[in-house]
């Protein structure tokens, strides 16, 4: 299949200037370091996302105002069917998580009213609305919410940035392209002497769109893979050494289905540049008799 | 070798009285040319070389011999008449027929063009590696026509070390080696000694015996009277002149039942 990418030397010898002297394997480098870079991190954020929602998908919250009706709502919570765990959030927690808005002495004053909270989890399919009855039977006050409601926005949040990524990845290959046309123009015009003899004792375009086509393939095949062999190095420099997977996202990590997304960037990313190419040199040689 | 394998084509015993009429290769019929909006570098050209001729296109300078040769190897389209090469109508051909057309014909450019980062066997070589010949076949090919030319021992020199005369020499060898139908040159002998435009000469005729048609446009009149069997169009502010008018064989009409 990339047999057409060996030339016998002599067609090779039709267009001079070894390959990697030019800037098109660096810059293509530059665009793969990037783009893998860029995706590796669009795919965490959709882990971490993903690992958000399912976290919180069947997990709810019970407030009750009166503390003193704790025990009699936790009680229900736990007899309640599909409810598979429930555990009521220490008011030492409450008053440091109420620190933070109110202050350390409004929050440690015993005037303040600090409302109790139960964390439970249902069975899928479970109706949260015969849990609320039992519920608001033992504190009609009770509230009941899903934790899903409460993180929405930050789901929102990360699902944004996961498409800020993919926009990213397609801007970075849209600029490599237009670095891939501009450096086969920069060919053309190096080369158009030799494209003019050739033309003229009956070479066809297709013959000369090769010369560029596999000139191109290659430097774009070696830069996107040496970028993304960077950008590889910098990804298990972080995940080893900052957590990249773990703390960072929140315990979200790559999987294999993403290491296999990442792994074939460069392949697409050279199968664009030289079809970009083919497309440059066609165009340039149509304009010509 | 490639040159040896052809008979002389082009040649067919006509009349009763066994005389040789020449089938037409290239036709023009009213052709004019301009470049963009300026006036007309060429204008009613009407002619037809015979298959297997022998033609001198001379005139003043900016006469357009140049201009008619890039018509004659479709560097150029005619902006309005008719011209047919090797029997097909190619006025308005698409490009794609061009390529196939191009291979059948050899040209000498006035200034070689070429190819200067190839030794001169990879640019001697170049029409026959187009035309997809092997490897082994391109070998032998070229070596016989670097020797044809005198340039064995040069094969290896790339253009910018060779002088003007071997330069002209690769790049006829270049021109003739796929044994082209049809060979245009323009100004051939033009950085040529006296001697070198002899031999290049006498390659060209030998070329011409073997059956390709030749057309050289040149200024130089010893290359023009030592070819006294060679037809003569002579240019003048873009159209022919008189062809009868103190030059010799004008170019004749191949009769209509003799051609291609």
């Amino acid at each position: 299949m990339l047999a057409w990418l060996f030339a016998p030397p002599s067609e090779s010898r039709l267009l001079d200037g070894g390959r990697l002297r030019g800037a098109t394997p660096w810059v293509i480098a530059i665009m793969s370091f990037s783009i893998v870079n860029v995706a590796a991190a669009g795919l965490a954020l959709a882990s971490t996302a993903e690992l958000v929602a399912r976290s919180t998908e069947h997990r709810y919250a019970v407030q009750v105002p009166e503390s003193s009706a704790l025990g009699p709502v936790l009680q229900a919570v736990r007899t309640a069917p599909g409810v598979v765990s429930s555990e009521p959030v220490p008011e030492r927690e409450m008053r440091k998580t109420l620190e933070r808005w109110l202050g350390p002495q409004a929050a440690a004053s015993n005037d303040l009213p600090v409302p109790a909270l139960i964390n439970f989890d249902v069975r899928p399919g479970t109706a949260i609305g015969a849990i609320e009855q039992r519920v608001k039977r033992a504190a009609p006050q009770a509230t009941i919410s899903a934790h899903g409601e409460s993180l929405a926005p930050l789901l929102r949040s990360l699902r944004t940035l996961q498409w800020l990524t993919l926009g990213l990845v397609l801007l970075l290959g849209a600029a490599a392209a237009a670095a891939v046309v501009l450096a086969t123009r920069g060919a053309l015009d190096t080369h158009s002497s030799t494209i003019q003899v050739m033309h003229g004792i009956g070479a066809t375009d297709l013959q000369l769109t090769h010369l560029f086509q596999r000139k191109i393939a290659i430097d774009a095949l070696v830069g996107s893979f040496a970028g993304a062999f960077a950008a590889a190095l910098v990804l298990v420099l972080l995940a080893t050494g900052a957590s990249f997977a773990g703390e960072l996202t929140g315990g979200a990590g790559l999987g294999v289905r993403d290491v296999l997304i990442l792994s074939l960037l460069p392949l697409a990313l050279t199968v664009l540049a030289t079809w970009v190419a083919r497309a440059a040199v066609l165009a340039a040689l149509r304009r010509s008799l | 070798m490639r040159l040896g394998k052809r008979c002389s084509p082009g040649r067919a015993p006509a009349g009763e009285d066994g005389d040789w009429v020449l089938a037409a290769i290239v036709e023009f019929d009213a052709v004019g040319l301009r470049y963009g909006t300026g006036a007309e570098v060429l204008r009613d050209l009407d002619f037809r070389l015979g298959q297997g001729g022998f033609y001198f296109l001379t005139g003043p300078s900016g006469a357009g011999k140049t201009s008619l040769l890039k018509l004659l190897y479709l560097a150029q389209r005619a902006t309005r008449g008719r011209i047919r090469l090797f029997g097909e109508e190619l006025t308005g051909a698409s490009r794609e027929v061009l390529p196939e057309v191009r291979r059948r014909i050899g040209v000498v450019f006035q200034d070689f063009r070429l190819v200067r980062h190839l030794s001169a066997f990879d640019n001697v070589a170049l029409p026959l590696r187009i035309a997809g010949a092997s490897e082994q076949e391109v070998d032998g090919s070229v070596r016989e026509m670097l020797a044809w030319v005198g340039l064995s021992d040069r094969s290896s020199a790339r253009p910018p070390t060779l002088s003007g005369g071997e330069q002209q020499r690769v790049a006829i060898a270049r021109a003739v080696i796929a044994r082209p139908e049809l060979l245009v040159a323009d100004e051939p002998t033009g950085n040529v000694d006296a001697e070198m435009a002899m031999r290049l000469l006498h390659l060209f005729t030998a070329l011409n015996r073997l059956g390709t048609t030749v057309v050289v446009a040149t200024h130089d009149v010893g290359l023009i009277s030592a070819t006294p069997s060679a037809q003569i169009i002579r240019l003048e502010n873009g159209t022919m002149v008189d062809p009868t008018g103190g030059l010799k064989n004008p170019p004749g009409e191949p009769r209509r039942q003799g051609r291609a």
